[in-house]
């Protein structure tokens, strides 16, 4: 049994130590919000946050998880940041399908945190790691703007 | 895009009823519905809606129902992919019914087509067929509220009027809440079609009204939104199944001793496939059953399987391109449309140019992999999917349980994109046979994203050659047009190998430009993989050919390409689409929706406008144009390209002009253009899928690429060609964006570098040597 801490919760998991915690948190903690898209950290739909540092939660095991701070797309609107994103994909109707749009916002969250005005370049860096289908990516740019107060730049 | 719509159209030179007598598929076409379509010679063709299986309803007894407190429910009976359809359908109820949206809520329609109209959820159809009777259904509605106004307070019906959610008696200016009227509005009958009095649009409060707020939008943003891969139900289990990697493979046999021993897994069990041509149903394989996806697959990993390939284990596409490339080069092939003489007209041409454009197999790779929960109590099957059909769900596993439809009930779930690739009910039934196995226990069968790209209904690949014969004024005299492409109905009947009318007319033979001597040529090609319907489909290859075609007649005479585009579409006129060998139009009225060219011209003219076309760019800069038509919407873009000298390619800026018709909700028009922006980029850059020895090659996004935010156009703007009034009928949004991306690109990056690109993806062909 291992005891994670997510979204300020305590929560106990009985699965096996390589378990990634993508499937722990769908299939055993029934958080789906949190997405599968590939199984190999290059989609980012399973993008949580650990310690507040971005991870793709498909590559990260459970046994890597306990002991740290986890927060999933049903946690991030707790904080005022990720607040913020979630308002501004909202105002800006970024979401076509939505699918993706968890991993969006965790990564747009956490860019956000740590650089709170960034740059295109840094917005491109933060970014490109999340596959978005439906090719929302203009509105993605426009909506981390807007939650950085940076209207007007999008 | 639809099984049972390409037949509604008669093949070229043959009747509707020979078609269906003779071809082959016609025994599959009753599995899916064909009452619609008597085989009754006398019987008129019908158009739009009323073609497709089950047609249209606008009941309001059917999509709207009044809660006491006055919440209005209204049902939407296609499935949200991201093209917003969720939002639209019941804003347009709204408007009619002067509900306040924000006390209405709306309600998925499970698969039942009888009740709620044909859902097929493709074609770029739901708002373009379903906006009239979505209307007349809030109208209807709000005569009955009225009615039971009238009736309450024994007033003549003309003294009351409803307004913002009540009933207002115009005389008194007492009032009555929808809530309050529900059940006596309930019990009138439903006005007759005639009686209905549709608003004016100059009245309208949320049709036509700019607005992002989305049905699904705060579930979407706080990860409480339902896809088809997030069902769960109590004591579920979760499956993988491996599948036969090559068409038609099967299992020879297979060793679950080791899977058995992974930690979690339940249960390993084959199940049959159907032989090629399978349609709808699953292609067989292994499933792994466990206490968790990750056990499922764990365990999946461990199975030793030995797979039969069959005939098509030795599909190796570099070689088929070769075999497409010589088939095109050769005179011949079907005729598909012949006018005038272009052979002879080539032949005493002054001048001739001719080009080769290749474009490769795309997977859909929606970013929600296809899954499904099933589960089977006292005889009955349940079934929750992100399915773009959901009545063609509900029969495919009726048929494989041996069950009547009724006893199965598909609950459609948001899906995680669908592009096409969700029409298919292949993972819904293989969900159904999982439960079936586990004596009917829930069981969640998830793909991966590896099944996703070795097992999808692939864009089918062409090879396609062109020809242009110029007099001595450099008018374009003839234009022969050849293309060799598997076609869709390879999953639906026994070795096809010539396109059906509905691939044709998706950019190939409808094409509208003023030129006397017109032959395209459709010589055969051998499907060797499930071959499906991706978003803009067969227009995919056939713009990026013609587009560039004409691009590069344009510049081969120095001339300026949009200047040359806009006089070989020649003067403003509406063509029959008959009178082009283009009979299917969309399943469309020939009369209600001609071709206009004066409607292309004008997008041509808009974009190039809003693009400042024509601006000096410095070295290794360009602009690019491309115009099309698809899904009776017209479309021109131009893309703005910089190429560094090392050929890496940058985008910052993309126009596009459409002319759609009248809009139900802009936002989410400009927002489908978007993406179909960043989707035809993708496929013009990086997407491919290759096979060899019968397997696609491509595992997972680092070889199945698409465009990423670094590699997305920094701006995409979209301009609307306003329509005159709501009375002209809709163009279909959600596909034809993608078309025009791939050969505006190609004209950027010739603008840029004199570089001509004629084989998709472009990926390292501009630092390859020339």
């Amino acid at each position: 049994m291992t005891t994670l801490q997510i979204n300020g919760k305590s929560m106990n998991v009985d699965a096996p130590a390589d378990t990634p915690m993508l499937w722990v948190l769908r299939d055993h903690l029934g958080l789906t919000g949190t997405k599968f898209g590939c199984g190999m950290a290059l989609c980012g739909a399973c993008t949580v946050h650990l310690d507040g540092e971005p991870v793709r939660s498909c590559q990260t095991p459970l046994s890597a998880a306990a002991g740290k701070k986890i927060t999933t797309i049903e946690g991030v609107g707790a904080t005022r940041v990720g607040k913020s994103v979630q308002n501004a994909w909202l105002a800006i109707g970024v979401p076509q399908c939505g699918y993706c749009q968890a991993g969006q916002i965790m990564s747009a969250a956490a860019l956000l945190q740590k650089t709170p005005k960034p740059s295109d370049t840094e917005i491109d860096g933060a970014m490109s790691g999340n596959l978005c289908r439906c090719g929302t990516y203009t509105r993605i740019r426009s909506a981390i703007k807007a939650a950085a107060g940076m209207k007007g730049e999008a | 895009m639809d099984l049972r719509t390409l037949i509604t159209a008669p093949q070229a030179g043959t009747s509707r009823r020979t078609f269906l007598k003779t071809a082959p598929l016609a025994g599959l076409v009753l599995g899916v519905g064909l009452p619609r379509f008597g085989f009754g010679a006398d019987e008129p063709q019908k158009y739009g809606g009323d073609g497709m299986p089950h047609g249209l309803q606008d009941s309001p007894k059917i999509f709207v129902a009044i809660a006491p407190d006055g919440t209005v429910s209204v049902v939407v009976n296609r499935s949200e992919m991201g093209q917003g359809v969720r939002t639209s359908l019941p804003r347009i109820v709204a408007d009619e019914l002067e509900a306040d949206y924000k006390r209405v809520r709306v309600v998925q329609a499970p698969g039942d087509e009888a009740k709620y109209g044909n859902q097929d959820t493709d074609g770029s159809r739901s708002t373009r067929h379903w906006f009239d009777p979505m209307r007349r259904c809030g109208a209807a509605a709000r005569q009955m509220l009225e009615q039971a106004a009238a009736n309450q307070w024994k007033v003549p019906l003309d003294q009351v009027e409803a307004r913002n959610h009540e009933v207002v008696d115009k005389k008194s200016g007492r009032k009555l809440g929808y809530g309050a009227l529900a059940v006596a509005a309930a019990k009138l009958e439903v006005p007759p079609r005639a009686s209905l009095k549709l608003k004016n649009p100059s009245t309208f409060r949320y049709i036509g009204k700019d607005d992002p707020t989305l049905t699904d939008g705060p579930v979407i943003v706080n990860g409480k939104s339902q896809y088809g891969i997030d069902t769960r139900l109590p004591g579920m289990l979760y499956a993988v199944v491996a599948r036969p990697p090559v068409l038609g493979g099967k299992v020879k046999s297979f060793d679950a001793a080791a899977a058995m021993k992974v930690a979690g897994v339940v249960k390993v069990f084959a199940i049959e496939g159907t032989p090629p041509p399978s349609e709808f149903q699953p292609v067989g394989g292994v499933v792994v059953v466990a206490k968790d996806t990750w056990a499922a697959i764990q365990g999946r990993n461990a199975l030793k399987i030995d797979w039969d390939d069959g005939p098509h284990g030795s599909y190796d596409s570099a070689s088929f391109r070769a075999e497409l490339e010589a088939a095109v080069k050769k005179p011949g092939g079907k005729v598909v449309r012949n006018d005038g003489d272009a052979y002879a007209a080539l032949a005493g041409a002054a001048k001739k140019l001719e080009a080769d454009y290749y474009v490769p197999h795309y997977a859909h790779a929606t970013m929600e992999c296809p899954a499904a929960t099933a589960r089977i109590v006292g005889g009955a099957c349940e079934i929750w999917a992100p399915s773009q059909s959901p009545q063609a769900a509900r029969e495919r596993v009726a048929k494989r349980l041996n069950l009547p439809p009724e006893k199965v009930t598909v609950n459609v779930t948001l899906l995680g994109g669908g592009f096409g690739r969700k029409s298919k009910a292949d993972f819904v039934v293989e969900a159904a046979l999982a439960s079936k196995e586990m004596g009917g226990t829930p069981v969640k069968l998830t793909w991966t994203r590896e099944d996703d790209l070795h097992n999808d209904y692939f864009h089918t690949v062409s090879a396609q050659h062109l020809e242009a014969g110029l007099d001595a004024s450099g008018k374009v005299v003839a234009w022969l047009h050849r293309s060799a492409e598997p076609t869709i109905l390879s999953i639906f009947a026994p070795d096809p190998k010539t396109l059906a009318p509905f691939e044709l007319g998706l950019g190939l033979t409808g094409m509208p430009y003023q030129i006397p001597n017109v032959r395209i040529e459709n010589p055969e090609a051998a499907a060797h993989t499930r071959i499906g319907w991706l978003r803009s489909v067969n227009n995919i290859q056939h713009a990026f050919a013609a587009q560039s075609f004409i691009a590069e007649i344009a510049l081969a005479q120095g001339k300026d390409h949009r200047d040359y585009l806009l006089e070989l579409l020649g003067p403003d006129r509406s063509i029959d689409p008959r009178k082009i060998s283009e009979p299917w139009n969309h399943g469309e009225s020939p009369e209600r929706y001609p071709i206009s060219t004066g409607r292309l011209r004008k997008v041509i003219e808009r974009v190039t406008q809003e693009a400042n076309w024509g601006r000096k760019l410095p070295k290794g800069q360009g602009l690019g144009l491309a115009a099309h038509y698809s899904f009776v919407t017209y479309m021109a873009a131009v893309i703005e390209v910089a190429v560094t000298p090392t050929g890496e390619i940058t985008i910052p800026r993309v126009d596009v002009a459409v002319d759609c018709g009248p809009m139900v909700n802009p936002d989410r028009v400009r927002s489908q253009i978007e993406g179909a922006c960043v989707m035809g980029l993708s496929q013009a850059v990086v997407s491919e899928i290759t096979f060899k020895n019968g397997r696609a090659e491509q595992d997972n996004f680092h070889q199945f690429e698409i465009v990423r935010m670094n590699a997305a156009p920094k701006r995409i703007v979209v301009h609307f060609v306003p329509s005159d009034s709501y009375d002209m009928p809709l163009g279909g949004v959600g596909e034809p964006g993608v078309p025009v991306v791939a050969p505006a690109l190609m004209n950027a990056i010739h603008a840029a570098t004199g570089r001509r690109i004629r084989r998709l993806p472009l990926r390292d062909q501009l630092s390859a040597p020339v």
